[in-house]
C-alpha cells in the first residue's frame, strides 16, 4: 500500500513499538518527538494519517490538532489520538478538537492496526 | 383643764371633718360641679401649707428666743409673691405645658428628662424633708403634752404613741385622698380643699389667740406695746447677716419645697389665680404674722421660767384658764402639722415612685409590663407605699433626734437642705446654656456642704460627725471644720453653711454647665423652658425670629443631621439677605424645611414639627421628642443593617477564597491523579506492545534481545515511580521516622554519585572541592544521599551541554551548611522555576524538563531533615542550592508535624 502515517509521540519505545506494529503491515511510518515544530513537519509530509499523542513536549496535541484542522490542506487527514491519562474529558476534547479516532494508552496492537487501517479505508 | 381623752376625741373629729369636706369636694369635682373649687382664693389658701406648725408654734417661740428673726420666714415669700411674680408665673406654665409632676420631675424635665437628675433630686428632697416631718410629729406631740400634767414616765410613753397614730392618721388620710388617681398631674380637689380649710382654721385659731393676748390679757393695743417695749424681745438686735441669710432661705423654700411646688404649679388651676395670690398670700402671712411678737412679750413675761415658747400659744389660753381657746389654738397647730405632711408625703411620694420604684420595676420587668394593666397597679401600689415610708422616715428621724431641738432649728436645716434646688430651677428657667451635667455638679456640691455643714452636726457632737472632727476639721484639717469651712469661723452655723453650699452650689452650676455640651434633647427642652412664654403666645403667627428659627435648626440636625441642616439653614438665610447662619422663619421658608424634612420623616410630623416650634402647637413636646427619636432610632436600625451587610460581604468573600482555595485542591489533586495515571500508562504501553509483538513471534534474535530488554527497563521504570510515589506520600504526610548518623559531606557525595552514575561518571564530568567537603554531618545520612543522587541524576540526564560539567561546592558558616549543585547546561526556563518543586511539573498538556517526582522528593526530605532545596536562577546552567542546619538533628525526626502532632510512625 506505502500509505504514509506520521507519528508525533515523544516516548522512544513507543515509536519504536508503533512503527514496527504497522511497519509489519506495510505502512510507511515517520516519527516526531518535538511539540513545537511539529506543525511544519506535518505540512512539509502531507501524510496520510497521523496519529498524535497528546502530551508532548512544548506544545499540547489538542493544539496541534486545531492547528491540522485549521489548514486547508490537512483539514481532511484523518487523526489518531492517543493519551495515557485516560480521563472522558480529553476524549470529549478530541472529538471537539477535530480526532479522527481517539485511543487510550495502554492499547492492543491489533487495536492499533484496526484503528489505522479503518482510517486510511475512510478517507 | 381638757382631758387628754377630750383632746384624742376633738382631733378625731376633726380629722373626720377633714375628711368629709375631702371627699364631698372629690365628688362634686368628679360631677363638674364646685366652680368654687377652683376658685383663685382656695388657690391662694392652698399656698398656705407654706405655713406649717413651725410657723404656727414656732414663730412664737422664735421671736421668743431672737427677737423679729422671725419676720424673715414671712419676709421671703411675701418678696417671691409680689416681686417673683412672673417667675412663679413662668414656673405654672412650664409646669402646665410640659405636664410637671414635681419639683424632680420639673428639674429632669428641663434638663432632658434625665433620670440621673430627677434621683438625685428626689433623694434630696426626702432627706430635706425628714427632719420637717418629724418636726410636724413634735410638734403635735408636745402640743398634746401641753394639756397633759401627768409624771415624766407616763408623759413620755403617750408623746410615742401620740406620734405613731398622728402618722398612721396621716398616712392613712394621704393614701386616700393622694393617691385615687394615677395622673399624678391631675388636680387633688379634696386635698386641696382640705388643706384650704386646715388655712382657715390655723388662720383663725392664731387670731383668736392673739386678740385674746391683746385684749383679753393686756387690755388693749397700748399695754401690748408698751409689754413688748419691756420685755426681751425689743433688746435683741437685728444681725444683718443672719437678716440676709434668713430672708433668702425663706424665699428660696417657698420655690423649691417639695410640698409648695405641688400646691403652686401641680395643683394650680388657672394661671390667673397667681394674681390674686400675689397680694392674698402676702396678706395672708402678715395677718397670721400679726399678733406673734405680742403673744411672744406676753408670754415671756407670764409663764414661768422654763416654759418652752415653742408652746406660748397653747399656754397662755390654758393660764387664763380658757380651754376653748386652748382647744382650738390646738387644733390650728394640729391643722398646720397635718396639713404639711399629708402634702409633703403626697410630693414625695410622687417624686419616689416615679423617679425610682417605677423605672426600676420597668427594668426588672422588662418593660413586658407595659403591655398589660399592671403598671397603674404598681404604680399606686409603689406611691402608697412610698406615702407610708415617707411619713415613717420622719417618724424614725423624729424618736432619733429625741424631740429636744427647737422647732426653728430644725425647720431652718430643712430650708437651707431644698434652697440648693435653687439654681438648676432657676437657672434652668432663664439660662439656655444650663445643663445636665451643671445642674448635677450644682446640686452634688451644694448638698455635701449643706450636709457635712449643717445636717450632720445638727445631731449634735459626736452623735454622727466624731468630736474630733467638729473641733479639728476632716481628716484634721482645720479648714474642714464643719462651722468653719475655709477658715471662716466665727459666723452663725447656718449663715456659714447656707453662704457656702449655695455659693459653691452655683458656681459649680455655672462653671460645669459653661464647659460642658447640652445633648440635644437637653437644647430642646432648654428652649421650651426659657421661650415658654414666646411658644405659647403666638397662636397663628408664622412669624417668631431667630429664637424660633435656632429651635428649628436644633430639630432639623436631629433628622437632617448637624452639617446637612447648617447648611440648608446657612443657604436660607443668605437667600434672605442675612449674615448670620439662622434665616427668619418666613413662610416660604418654613414651606420649604417642611418639605426637605418631610423626605426623611413624612409630610404629617414634619407639619407637626414645624407647627410645634412656630406655636401653630397642636402636638406635645413628647410626642415630638418620640417623632424624633424613631427618626434617630430608624437611622441607628438602618446603620446596623449597612454595618450587617457589610459583614456579610466579608463573610462571602472569605467563603470565595476558601471556596477558591478548595477548588484549587480539588483540582490540584485531578491534576495529580491524572498525571499518575499517565505516568503508569506510558510504560505500561511500552510493556503491552513489545509482549504482544514477543507474543507474536516471528522475530530476529537482535529483535527478541531489544524487545525484551525494553519490556525489562520499562518495568523497572514502573517499579521506581510507584516506590517514589509511596516515598511521597510518607514524607508528604509527615510519618517518616530519620535514622540520624554521623559522616561527612564527602562520604555522602561518594555514596551519591556512585548511585547515580553508577560505576562510571559518563559523559558527565564532575567537579568537587575536597576540602570543602570535611564538614561532619549529624543527619540521615540516606535520605540526604537520596537528595544528593536526585540533583546529581538529573543534571546527568538533562545538562545539555557538549561537554557537560556539574560543579559541587560546599561552603558553611557557623550554623548552616549551603551545598551547591551548578551544571554548565541551558538550565531551567524562567517561566518554570516555579513550578519544578512541584510533583509532576507539567502543567496543562505540555511537559516540563525535569518532570516527575524526583525534586517534589528533594523538597520533602530537605523539609524533614530542617533545611531546603532551591533552585538558584542566574547562574549559567541549572543550579541547586541545598542548606542543611549544621546543629545535630533530632533522632526520630526533626520535622514540627512528627513532634508537634504525635505522629511518629511505627515501622
Amino acid at each position: 500500500m506505502g500509505s504514509q502515517v506520521l507519528l508525533i509521540e515523544d516516548e522512544p519505545n513507543i515509536i519504536e513499538a508503533i512503527t514496527f506494529i504497522l511497519s509489519r503491515d506495510g505502512w510507511q511510518v515517520r516519527s516526531h518527538s518535538g511539540g513545537h515544530d511539529a506543525m511544519e513537519v506535518v505540512r512539509a509530509r502531507r501524510p496520510d494519517l497521523i496519529i498524535l499523542d497528546v502530551m508532548l513536549p512544548g506544545r499540547s496535541g489538542f493544539d496541534l490538532l486545531a492547528d491540522i484542522r485549521g489548514d486547508a490542506d490537512l483539514a481532511q487527514t484523518p487523526v489518531l489520538m492517543l493519551t495515557a491519562r485516560g480521563q472522558r474529558k480529553d476524549r470529549e476534547m478530541a472529538e471537539r478538537s477535530g480526532a479522527s479516532m481517539f485511543m487510550t494508552k495502554p492499547f492492543s496492537n491489533a487495536e492499533m492496526l484496526e484503528a489505522v487501517r479503518s482510517l486510511a479505508a475512510r478517507k | 383643764m381638757a382631758t387628754f381623752t377630750l383632746l384624742v376625741l376633738v382631733c378625731v373629729a376633726y380629722v373626720v371633718l377633714l375628711f368629709g369636706v375631702a371627699f364631698a369636694a372629690d365628688r362634686a369635682a368628679r360631677r363638674g360641679r364646685g366652680a368654687w373649687l377652683r376658685s383663685p382664693l382656695v388657690y391662694t389658701l392652698s399656698l398656705s401649707i407654706y405655713c406649717t406648725a413651725w410657723t404656727f408654734y414656732g414663730a412664737v417661740g422664735f421671736a421668743a428666743r431672737s427677737g423679729l428673726e422671725y419676720v424673715t420666714i414671712y419676709l421671703g415669700p411675701t418678696l417671691v409673691m409680689i416681686g417673683w411674680w412672673w417667675t412663679l408665673r413662668k414656673m405654672v406654665r412650664v409646669g402646665r405645658s410640659q405636664r410637671i409632676t414635681s419639683v424632680a420631675d420639673m428639674i429632669s424635665s428641663r434638663y432632658g428628662k434625665s433620670n440621673t437628675l430627677a434621683v438625685c433630686v428626689t433623694i434630696l428632697a426626702v432627706i430635706g424633708a425628714t427632719p420637717y416631718i418629724a418636726l410636724q410629729l413634735q410638734s403635735v406631740t408636745l402640743s398634746f403634752a401641753a394639756f397633759t400634767p401627768a409624771g415624766p414616765s407616763l408623759q413620755a410613753r403617750s408623746e410615742q404613741s401620740i406620734a405613731i397614730y398622728v402618722a398612721l392618721g396621716l398616712t392613712l388620710f394621704t393614701i386616700l385622698f393622694g393617691t385615687r388617681n394615677l395622673d399624678a398631674n391631675e388636680r387633688h380637689h379634696g386635698v386641696v380643699i382640705a388643706i384650704a380649710l386646715e388655712a382657715v382654721v390655723k388662720l383663725f385659731a392664731l387670731l383668736a389667740v392673739g386678740v385674746f393676748v391683746v385684749w383679753g390679757l393686756e387690755g388693749g393695743i397700748a399695754q401690748t406695746l408698751a409689754r413688748i417695749d419691756a420685755s426681751p424681745i425689743a433688746e435683741f438686735t437685728v444681725t444683718p447677716s443672719r437678716w440676709t441669710a434668713l430672708t433668702l432661705l425663706s424665699a428660696t423654700a417657698f420655690l423649691c419645697l417639695p410640698r409648695m411646688f405641688q400646691v403652686m404649679v401641680v395643683e394650680n388651676e388657672d394661671e390667673s389665680h397667681l394674681r390674686t395670690a400675689a397680694w392674698a398670700f402676702p396678706l395672708y402671712l402678715m395677718l397670721i404674722s400679726l399678733f406673734v411678737v405680742p403673744i411672744a412679750a406676753v408670754g415671756l413675761d407670764l409663764m414661768p421660767a422654763g416654759t418652752n415658747p415653742d408652746l406660748f400659744v397653747l399656754k397662755l389660753p390654758l393660764l387664763a384658764g380658757q380651754d376653748g381657746l386652748a382647744i382650738l389654738s390646738f387644733l390650728g397647730g394640729f391643722s398646720s402639722a397635718t396639713s404639711m405632711v399629708i402634702v409633703a408625703a403626697i410630693a414625695l411620694s410622687t417624686m419616689v415612685s416615679n423617679h425610682i420604684v417605677m423605672p426600676i420595676w420597668l427594668r426588672a420587668t422588662g418593660g413586658a409590663a407595659m403591655m398589660s394593666g399592671d403598671v397603674r397597679h404598681v404604680a399606686l401600689l409603689a406611691r402608697r407605699l412610698s406615702i407610708g415610708a415617707v411619713v415613717f422616715l420622719g417618724y424614725l428621724y423624729f424618736r432619733m433626734s429625741g424631740g429636744g431641738t427647737a422647732l426653728a432649728a430644725i425647720g431652718l436645716i430643712a430650708f437651707a437642705g431644698v434652697a440648693q434646688f435653687l439654681p438648676a430651677l432657676m437657672g434652668g428657667l432663664v439660662w439656655r446654656g444650663a445643663t445636665r451635667l451643671g445642674a448635677l455638679a450644682g446640686l452634688s456640691v451644694g448638698f455635701a456642704f449643706w450636709l457635712y455643714c449643717l445636717l450632720l452636726p445638727s445631731f449634735g457632737a459626736g452623735v454622727i460627725l466624731p468630736v474630733r472632727v467638729m473641733e479639728a476639721g476632716l481628716f484634721g484639717q482645720s479648714w474642714l471644720r464643719p462651722y468653719a469651712m475655709f477658715w471662716t469661723g466665727g459666723m452663725d452655723p447656718l449663715v456659714h453653711a447656707v453662704m457656702w453650699s449655695m455659693l459653691l452650689n452655683c458656681a459649680a452650676f455655672c462653671a460645669v454647665s459653661l464647659f460642658t455640651f447640652p445633648r440635644p434633647v437637653e437644647r430642646l427642652q432648654g428652649a421650651q423652658f426659657v421661650n415658654v412664654f414666646d411658644h405659647s403666645q403666638r397662636p397663628g403667627s408664622w412669624t417668631g425670629g431667630l429664637g424660633q428659627s435656632e429651635d428649628l435648626l436644633i430639630m432639623s440636625q436631629r433628622i437632617l443631621g448637624a452639617a446637612e441642616a447648617q447648611e440648608l439653614f446657612a443657604r436660607a438665610a443668605r437667600r434672605q439677605g442675612l449674615s448670620g447662619y439662622l434665616p427668619e422663619p418666613s413662610p416660604e421658608f418654613l414651606e420649604f424645611l417642611e418639605r426637605r424634612l418631610s423626605g426623611s420623616v413624612g409630610a404629617a410630623t414634619a407639619h407637626a414639627m414645624v407647627s410645634q416650634i412656630v406655636g401653630r402647637a397642636t402636638v406635645s413636646v413628647e410626642d415630638l421628642l418620640a417623632v424624633a427619636d424613631e427618626t434617630a432610632q430608624i437611622m441607628e436600625y438602618s446603620n446596623r443593617l449597612e454595618a450587617k451587610s457589610t459583614e456579610q460581604a466579608r463573610t462571602a468573600r472569605q467563603l470565595r477564597v476558601v471556596n477558591e482555595k478548595l477548588t484549587q485542591l480539588s483540582v490540584q489533586k485531578d491534576g495529580f491523579l491524572s498525571q499518575v495515571s499517565h505516568e503508569l500508562r506510558t510504560p505500561m504501553t511500552s510493556i503491552r506492545a513489545f509482549s504482544e509483538i514477543l507474543l507474536g513471534g516471528d522475530l530476529t534474535p537482535e529483535q527478541l534481545q531489544k524487545y525484551a530488554s525494553i519490556i525489562h527497563a520499562e518495568s523497572l521504570r514502573l517499579t521506581r515511580l510507584l516506590d517514589d510515589l509511596l516515598d511521597l506520600s510518607v514524607l508528604e504526610s509527615g510519618q517518616v521516622v530519620l535514622n540520624v548518623q554521623s559522616g561527612t559531606l564527602a562520604q555522602v557525595l561518594d555514596r551519591a554519585i556512585s548511585g547515580a552514575v553508577g560505576g562510571a561518571a559518563g559523559s558527565l564530568n564532575i567537579r568537587r572541592d575536597a576540602a570543602s567537603e570535611a564538614v561532619l554531618l549529624q543527619t540521615d545520612i540516606d535520605r540526604l544521599a537520596q537528595v544528593f543522587i536526585n540533583l546529581i541524576a538529573n543534571a546527568r540526564k538533562y545538562c545539555d551541554a557538549a561537554h557537560p560539567v556539574l560543579d559541587i561546592r560546599a561552603e558553611r558558616d557557623s550554623t548552616t551548611l549551603t551545598v551547591d549543585f551548578v551544571d554548565n547546561g541551558t538550565g531551567i526556563p524562567i517561566e518554570d522555576e516555579a513550578l519544578i518543586f512541584e510533583k509532576f511539573s507539567r502543567l496543562g498538556e505540555t511537559r516540563a524538563p525535569g518532570a516527575g517526582l524526583g525534586l517534589a522528593i528533594c523538597r520533602e526530605i530537605m523539609h524533614r531533615l530542617g533545611g531546603s532545596v532551591a533552585y538558584l536562577p542566574g547562574q549559567g546552567g541549572a543550579a541547586f542550592r541545598v542548606t542543611l542546619p549544621l546543629a545535630p538533628l533530632e533522632p526520630g525526626g526533626g520535622n514540627d508535624l512528627v513532634t508537634k502532632g504525635g505522629l511518629r510512625s511505627v515501622r
